[in-house]
């Protein structure tokens, strides 16, 4: 029985889970601007949570940040323009096109047109060596009437 | 030629694998930071040991030299310790301490006891310098120029392999 309370203790522990502060909005489209950009940022220490999954103390503080910056009417593209100046694209879970990652946005797409560019270009060969083939076959009137003539001879000689 | 094309496929197989290798060897954890070759921000702090003195950023211009993020609640802290007064000791660079989120009677505690390699300690209660400086988690040590601009960070404890990167940084600004 104490066995089981301690195994329910521990399970109890871990689903006590983070990130609860108290925030007071003047209104609620700020509250819904804040749970917004407090779930597309990504917390710089522990890699795989955005800020408002996450407990860590920088997150805690980033959220303070946030909050703080809401309350002073910034506009979001401006609090989370601060916040990559600090902590760099990483921070966003959804990266901006630049020079450094445009090989990654773009690099699928020139990807796709080399693959098609390679799939005509098969098709155009294929094809014309088909017409090739096709006029080898292809027999005129005279070789025509050889043709028959050598056929029918098979056929008498049986 | 057309030979030579089947080969393609075994190539690109080879441009993978290069790139997977690398990614073997990447920590994950060591972010790039964003204010590398710019300025430190800009502050006005108490100082750890002695409250009443203001520092701001004319203090840490002048001279390169290495901040050290610490607190007394982060163990690595402690480990890299002894390596920072072997630095302090050397006496080639001044190391600035900033106290990130900590307790002043803690971190007080801390430098007498363990000794204390800081020329000064800036006294970062609320973390909000830190939060300027792109700090995610003590320790971290960035080394900034003459000018106050951030040329380098490290994130974790500082080894002696740190400290020799750090010096052949320093040696090729002199040059």
């Amino acid at each position: 029985m104490l066995k089981l309370l301690m195994i329910l203790a521990v399970f109890s522990f871990n689903s006590a889970h983070a990130a609860i502060d108290t925030y007071e909005f003047k209104d609620a489209d700020k509250q819904a601007r804040f749970h917004e950009l407090t779930a597309d940022l990504r917390c710089p220490k522990c890699q795989n949570q955005n800020l408002a999954d996450s407990n860590s103390e920088i997150a805690q503080d980033l959220r303070q940040k946030v909050y703080e910056m809401l309350d002073a009417e910034r506009s979001n593209s401006e609090i989370v323009d601060y916040m990559v100046a600090r902590y760099g694209d990483f921070v966003l879970y959804e990266p901006r096109f630049n020079a450094q990652n445009a090989i990654l946005w773009l690099g699928p797409f020139v990807l796709l047109i080399i693959g098609l560019l390679v799939v005509i270009l098969l098709v155009r060969s294929r094809s014309k060596n088909n017409k090739v083939e096709e006029s080898a076959v292809e027999l005129d009137t005279k070789q025509q009437k050889r043709l028959k003539q050598v056929l029918n001879k098979g056929k008498n000689n049986e | 030629m057309p030979r030579l094309l089947l080969f393609i496929p075994l190539a690109l197989f080879g441009v993978l694998v290069l790139f997977l290798w690398k990614g073997l060897s990447i920590d994950p954890r060591e972010l790039p930071s964003a204010l590398i070759d710019k300025p430190f921000p800009t502050f006005k702090v108490e100082a750890l040991l002695s409250p009443e003195r203001k520092l701001t950023t004319a203090d840490i211009v002048g001279k390169p030299v290495l901040v050290n993020v610490w607190a007394t609640w982060c163990p690595s802290c402690r480990q890299e310790h002894n390596q920072l007064l072997r630095i302090a000791q050397e006496n080639k660079i001044a190391i600035i301490g900033l106290n990130y989120k900590d307790d002043r009677t803690a971190a007080t505690k801390w430098l007498t006891q363990l000794g204390n390699p800081y020329q000064f300690n800036i006294y970062d209660e609320s973390g909000m310098l830190g939060l300027d400086l792109g700090v995610y988690g003590a320790p971290e040590t960035y080394l900034l120029d003459a000018q106050g601009i951030i040329r380098h960070r490290h994130v974790g404890v500082v080894t002696e392999q740190t400290w020799q990167e750090l010096q052949t940084i320093i040696q090729s600004w002199e040059k």
